[in-house]
């Protein structure tokens, strides 16, 4: 008997290691970037970085501004195209359509969620970029390329998610609303909406969190100029182009500027899991 | 309340609204898909799936970059499932909710919303740099791991939660330890749900691209050591689509991709489908 | 016997369980300590060697069957860094050797011209040394004022830290900067993927890769051509060198040999490239 306990004991000791294992990796990635990133901050200053608009980084310059601005713009042009799209087929396909159309509409969406971003980014450069340039100057390669085509990648798992917050409400609160006489689209807006609020904003931040953080796609459409867009038509970086398109060149403070750049969308992405994470448990509860 | 519509016609124009956007993200999704399989589907070949590519990929098939693929996944599935499927073990059976789970949950949801490009830099500064593994096989596949670890941690947990209390209460009352209750009772039932999980993971490493390209390198060359550089489907279409190297080579690579990603989905599905209905 | 054999497949699941953690951390721990068991060489460096160096290794493996070259991309500075560190046997480098470089051995395989890209369809086709800097400066930004289009100049350039942008920086640019607003690609396979797709772009690329469906634009009317860089009238040229971290012996010294050979050699000069001997070194900055 004493053995069993002592290797119960042994196993759940075991268990253990290996459930801190995903919080040490973590832990060992935020070391590594922060490590890397943060002494060339010290060194020249947090504001030379974030407040600076030149990049020149074999000359000592290492302006990030651009980044972040391209950054926020390009995932704000994404919210603004994925957003009306995934929250419209949301409550399309669970309010206005029959079960048969959501049973077989859903999955196909689920599936592509899986479409790789760079084939996402391919589109982009073989029709979308010809497209604006053609259509609306520039050249082509833009915060509205970029904006259009996250978009689109984002649309499914705002559209999933979203379909399952709303499915995950109790009947009663529709059958309620529309018994009071009010339409489909009353109780829609007034009842269920309000109720699916926060898993609804779960999803949106699921997708900013995507967006944000979308590399290859990005470098193929966004044209990766370092100049502030004066329009929505210019070129623009992001921070993780930035990243992925002089990795290759890295040595000395270059490289660290780099892992610099690493460390703002790090902390960017930790606020938004810490929001993802607060509005899911507020739905829990 | 003037409205200059009735709740009635409202109602209607919203609907044709709404059904209108569903169809055109329906239908946006479904282009993409149609857009690369037009295109893709009459350069595959026999041919094309079983030699190497040759002169950087402009003539020849993608043989390697299959390999390349299929070799990084099976490294990084079997150093990410045994860990994954054991914090999950721990997290149901182990402990009670708590602050300590708390914390996991926490971590591994931050982990899996970390961008790759992310896992690139910490792959390639940590394996490829400071412990010499250069781009390898190696460094690849441990990123990836690190990357799929909350995938497979999330819907093993889920899985394993689906497994009715009482399968467990009667292993107990015959006398079954925690242990042995976990892994011949519950983790067989769980099987199929955690292999969704598992197989999920296939479906996003397939595509993923950023954090393989600073990790595993881009070398075309069948690997022959976990030290050797590779590159997969995905870098390999990548390359190919950027640098024109050649457009007709780069669809064909970009729909062996998407069958790929699609049947493996699809398999997914199936496998999750069975699954659920098995316990409801 | 039931209990028995009930035991025994606990212990057998147990046993597997733990042994694929022990051997997975053993890997990881002793891996830190091995020498990487590859077969063969590595080169790395320079994206825009990479693709005639991806030739090199073919040929040279067709030669010698047993004697394995990898080619990795990565750009020029990552391959001198490897180099140095010994991540890779052979570093290829498309701009000259840094001071702090020099501790490694060179060797000038070929030279390679720089040329600026138009779209086919754009008018203009000579462009002075003076007008291609401002264009990349961004004082000039219609190609009206070269005599084409009343259209805005789409600036394409390489991203900071790139051989070829270095290269470019010193022979054409000087102590002027490239526009900040210039769009920025990370190849020169992909900078003539977007000249050759927009009528109204302008960029720079090897040599060796144009084709048909850019246009090479003569420079204070000198066509960029083999003859012309031999012969020192078109200036824009730099070098492919290859380094290394000692003298070369082995596989290393084999490929370094087969690619100055005469047989390497022609195959450089089919490339498009310049043979290493037809040009002198130093000749892209003499006056």
């Amino acid at each position: 008997m004493r053995g069993k306990e002592n290797r119960e004991k042994l196993i759940q000791l075991f268990l253990l290691t290996i459930a801190l294992s995903a919080i040490s990796i973590l832990a060992l990635i935020s070391i590594f970037i922060f490590t890397e990133g943060l002494p060339i901050m010290f060194r020249h200053g947090f504001k030379k970085f974030l407040f600076s608009l030149d990049w020149y980084p074999s000359e000592g310059y290492f302006g990030l501004l651009p980044m972040i601005i391209g950054s926020l713009l390009v995932t704000a042009g994404a919210m603004v195209i994925g957003v009306p799209l995934g929250l419209a087929g949301a409550i399309y396909l669970t309010q206005f359509s029959s079960k048969k159309v959501r049973n077989l509409v859903k999955p196909m969406i689920e599936l592509l969620a899986g479409i790789p971003s760079v084939v996402y980014g391919f589109i982009g450069v073989v029709i979308l970029v010809p497209f604006v340039r053609e259509n609306f100057g520039g050249p082509g390669f833009s915060v509205f390329t970029a904006s259009i085509i996250l978009g689109i990648m984002i649309l499914p798992t705002i559209l999933s998610i979203s379909i399952d917050s709303l499915m995950a409400l109790p009947p009663s609160y529709r059958e309620g609303s529309i018994a009071l006489g009010a339409t489909q689209w009353q109780t829609v807006r007034m009842v269920l909406l309000p109720a699916a609020r926060s898993g609804i904003i779960a999803s949106l931040i699921l997708g900013l969190g995507r967006a944000v953080g979308e590399t290859m796609a990005v470098i193929m459409i966004a044209g990766n100029a370092t100049a502030l867009p004066r329009s929505i038509l210019d070129p623009v970086r992001t921070l993780t182009s930035n990243i992925a398109l002089e990795m290759g060149y890295v040595s000395g403070e270059h490289r660290q500027a780099l892992f610099a750049t690493g460390v703002i969308l790090f902390i960017i992405i930790m606020i938004l899991n810490t929001m993802a994470n607060l509005t899911s448990k507020r739905m829990a509860s | 309340m003037r409205w200059p519509l009735t709740p009635r016609q409202e109602q209607a124009i919203v609907r044709l609204l709404l059904l209108f956007l569903t169809a055109l993200s329906i239908f946006i999704l479904a282009f993409i898909i149609f857009f690369i399989l037009r295109h893709g589907l009459p350069v595959l070949s026999w041919e094309f799936l079983v030699r190497n590519p040759r002169e950087m990929g402009k003539e020849g098939g993608i043989f390697s970059t299959i390999i390349g693929t299929i070799v990084l996944i099976i490294l990084a599935l079997t150093l990410a499932t045994p860990l994954g499927v054991g914090t999950a073990i721990f997290l149901t059976e182990y402990t009670p909710e708590g602050r300590l789970t708390r914390i996991i949950r926490f971590g591994s949801e931050c982990l899996a919303g970390i961008p790759s490009i992310i896992f690139g830099l910490f792959g390639f500064i940590l394996f490829v740099t400071k412990l010499k593994f250069g781009w390898s096989i190696l460094s690849g596949s441990l990123t990836l791991a690190f990357m799929i670890l909350p995938t497979i941690i999330r819907t093993s947990e889920e899985a394993i939660k689906f497994v009715p209390q009482a399968y467990r209460e009667v292993s107990f009352s015959l006398g079954g330890t925690k242990w042995q209750t976990v892994s011949r009772v519950v983790l067989p039932s769980a099987l199929p749900g955690i292999a969704t999980g598992v197989i999920l993971s296939i479906g996003r490493s397939i595509g993923e691209t950023a954090a393989v390209i600073f990790t595993a390198g881009s070398a075309l060359r069948i690997p022959d050591s976990l030290f050797s550089s590779t590159r997969t489907m995905s870098v390999h279409f990548y390359i190919l689509a950027r640098e024109g190297i050649s457009l007709s080579k780069a669809y064909g690579t970009a729909a062996v991709l998407l069958i790929s990603i699609l049947s493996v989905n699809i398999f997914t599905y199936y496998l999750m489908n069975r699954f659920l209905r098995k316990y409801s | 016997m039931i209990i028995n054999d009930s035991k025994l497949k606990k212990k057998a699941q147990f046993f597997l369980f733990g042994i694929s953690f022990v051997v997975y951390f053993s890997i990881l721990c002793l891996s830190c300590y091995l020498k990487p068991a590859q077969k063969g060489i590595t080169i790395a460096g320079s994206t825009s060697i990479q693709p005639f160096a991806d030739q090199w290794a073919e040929v040279f493996m067709s030669r010698f069957p047993e004697k394995v070259v990898n080619v990795q991309g990565g750009g020029s500075s990552a391959g001198v860094q490897a180099a140095i560190t010994g991540a890779s046997q052979i570093g290829m480098s498309s701009r000259e050797l840094k001071p702090e470089e020099k501790v490694l051995t060179e060797f000038i395989v070929a030279w390679d011209g720089l040329v600026i890209i138009v779209h086919p369809s754009n008018p203009v086709d000579n462009l002075s040394l003076e007008e291609v800097r401002k264009i990349f400066a961004g004082e000039i930004i219609s190609w009206k004022e070269v005599g084409g289009f009343a259209k805005t100049i789409h600036v394409v350039t390489r991203e900071e830290g790139s051989g070829t942008r270095v290269a470019f920086q010193e022979m054409v640019m000087g102590q002027r900067r490239i526009t900040k607003k210039a769009i920025v690609q990370d190849s020169n396979g992909t900078v003539r993927e977007v000249v050759a797709n927009d009528p109204y772009a302008i960029g720079y690329i090897s040599l060796g890769l144009v084709e048909g469906r850019v246009k090479a634009i003569r420079l204070d009317g000198l066509e960029p051509s083999v003859e012309n860089i031999v012969e020192k009238k078109y200036r824009l040229v730099r070098p492919f060198i290859l380094v290394t971290n000692s003298v070369p012996h082995g596989i290393v010294q084999d490929f370094i040999q087969f690619i100055l050979s005469e047989e390497g050699q022609n195959l450089i000069q089919k490339q498009g490239l310049i043979p290493a001997r037809l040009v002198k070194k130093g000749q892209s900055k003499e006056e």
